[in-house]
């Protein structure tokens, strides 16, 4: 039921994009998401989709579970491409009755749907390819410099972490909590909004009260342990960059490089 | 009023790097009215398996059938299969959510569709059977002790009144008491209503004394499906996945190496007791 939910989720293999440092990966998300926002030819986005394609390629995680991951959104996908068909003013291509699709309109939904779907697919290849750990790392160390500002940085990365840990917790307390219930005849599934959003009290209550309880044991366990966190903690595997880590920034320099030059030129 | 598993497979996450055979090739046939422990060590399949009989999972491959009748089948009502086997899941407690503990019983029935006369009638006997208290019905279910939590969220499978109950670690967590408590609960109503009784455990000195038959798991397939007497004589096999036979098997297996002519296969204390005086006796 739930577990079926794998947009993002961390998929387990060995490759090089897995073994990368995670603030490469996660620099190289922001850039490549940048980069098709900068880009306006079709030049541009094919760039983009060879890099999209070698890092797929790289990270060894089957194409079909990806896809598989997007159907969730779609939806949104679907929306987006029709409102851009035809609600851009322009000059018409076809014209029946009222509604009109221009050729602006045509190549906005076409723009935007690669966009969005580029956009989702490139960032799944980071979440799917780094642990919730250490990509809270990342940022805690990524982030460091706003310390100056006071920003507290290692609390934020802690609350994101234990946050992103407790995602398949709660997801495997969901699946359970519904079984149960559906073992006692509940049906979450017929029925009208109202009687939909009934179904779901017998669901909710017993989650919000894991979740509670679940909270109140960590907070225990972390002060037994007298955990403080922020000045003077260190970290069992701190952060290092490697070889490929270098490589790495080269390529991204390069494909940003070229995307900011493409964006300019064309 | 049976339930045939036909080779039934099921694997976790088939389509992920992290795939897991959980249950392999299950042939079982459970027939009315019999006290059934399942046995088997964490991870195992037990609980894999316990949710494929009210069909919660739906087999990878393989078929079950209850009464005669695929469950999978197109045009199977599932909710009327569910009100027919009840399932109390791991620490049941954590599903209670009404305001009161009547109420949460009455869950269970309202959802089978029953008028609120017969409803409540089915609340208040599955709230007797578990031997709960009157003083507790009108009370939030989150201010009782664990085991009385346990009690409401067992009766709330009662209340549906199935004629196949599986329990699963019905125990886990209790103080001795508690356990005992529960256990002969359990026992007193397979005795009083005559229902088919499923007890999943790991612990073999909990069933042992209550049950018929002892289905013993192991890494997904079935490994003993015997008496207890019969499983317990393979007490060295038992050991080496993890599980044991009850204590007094290895006391009676101690005396009889040290020269005591007592037979070897009883399964409880009563029994060990009057099997070692009847020697003693030299009966």
């Amino acid at each position: 039921m739930l577990r079926d939910i794998t947009l993002g989720q961390y998929y387990q293999t060995d490759s090089v994009i897995h073994k990368l440092d995670p603030r490469v990966k996660l620099i190289a998300t922001v850039c490549f998401i940048i980069s098709l926002f900068i880009v306006k030819s079709w030049v541009g986005y094919v760039i983009a989709a060879i890099f999209l394609a070698v890092s797929i390629r790289l990270s060894r995680v089957p194409f079909k579970y990806m896809v598989k991951g997007m159907k969730a959104i779609v939806f949104i996908l679907l929306i987006t491409v029709v409102f851009n068909l035809f609600l851009t003013p322009g000059e018409a291509l076809v014209s029946v009755w009222k509604i009109r699709i221009t050729k602006e309109g045509l190549q906005m939904a076409v723009t935007m749907a690669v966009r969005l779907s580029f956009l989702i697919v490139g960032s799944s290849i980071m979440t799917l390819t780094t642990t919730p750990n250490s990509l809270t790392d990342a940022m805690e160390k990524l982030m460091k410099p706003l310390k100056v500002f006071r920003v507290p940085v290692h609390e934020v990365a802690m609350m994101m972490s234990i946050a992103l840990r407790f995602i398949p917790i709660l997801l495997e307390e969901t699946d359970k909590i519904m079984k149960a219930q559906i073992a006692r005849g509940a049906d979450f599934e017929s029925g009208n909004l109202i009687k939909k959003a009934k179904a779901m009290v017998p669901l909710l209550v017993p989650l919000f009260i894991s979740a509670f309880r679940r909270a109140n044991d960590l907070a225990m366990a972390m002060e037994a342990r007298c955990y403080r966190g922020g000045e003077h903690r260190t970290k069992m595997k701190p952060l290092k960059y490697a070889g490929r880590d270098r490589i790495a920034y080269g390529v991204l320099a390069a494909y940003f490089a070229g995307c900011i030059a493409i964006g300019i030129c064309l | 009023m049976s339930i045939i598993l036909d080779h039934v497979n099921y694997i976790y996450g088939s389509d992920t790097s992290l795939a897991v055979h959980a249950l392999k090739d299950i042939n079982l046939v459970i027939p009315d009215g019999q006290f059934i422990g399942l046995i088997g060590h964490t991870g195992s399949g037990k609980s894999t398996l316990v949710q494929h009989l009210n069909g919660l999972i739906k087999p990878t491959s393989g078929s079950i059938y209850f009464n005669g009748e695929d469950i999978h089948a197109q045009d199977y009502d599932k909710k009327k299969l569910r009100s027919k086997v009840g399932l109390v899941f791991q620490y049941p407690e954590h599903q209670l959510f009404e305001i009161d503990v009547f109420s949460d019983v009455c869950f269970g029935p309202r959802n089978l569709g029953l008028s609120r006369q017969e409803t409540e009638l089915r609340a208040y006997a599955a709230l007797k059977q578990v031997g709960l208290e009157d003083d507790y019905f009108y009370q939030s279910p989150f201010d009782l002790s664990g085991g009385q939590k346990r009690r409401v969220a067992i009766a709330g499978v009662l209340a549906m009144k199935p004629e196949i109950l599986v329990l699963d670690e019905p125990t886990a967590g209790l103080d001795p008491k508690g356990r005992d408590e529960i256990l002969d609960q359990i026992a007193k109503l397979k005795e009083e209503t005559g229902i088919t009784v499923i007890l999943v455990s790991h612990s073999m000195e909990d069933v042992a004394r209550y049950v018929e038959r002892i289905i013993v798991m192991n890494q997904g397939s079935v490994m003993f499906d015997d008496t207890p007497r019969e499983v317990f004589k393979h007490y060295r096999e038992l050991e080496e996945v993890g599980l044991a036979a009850p204590q007094v098997t290895y006391i009676m297996q101690a005396l009889s190496k040290k020269g005591m002519p007592v037979k070897t296969d009883v399964t409880t204390i009563a029994e060990a007791k009057e099997e070692i005086l009847r020697v003693l006796r030299g009966g």
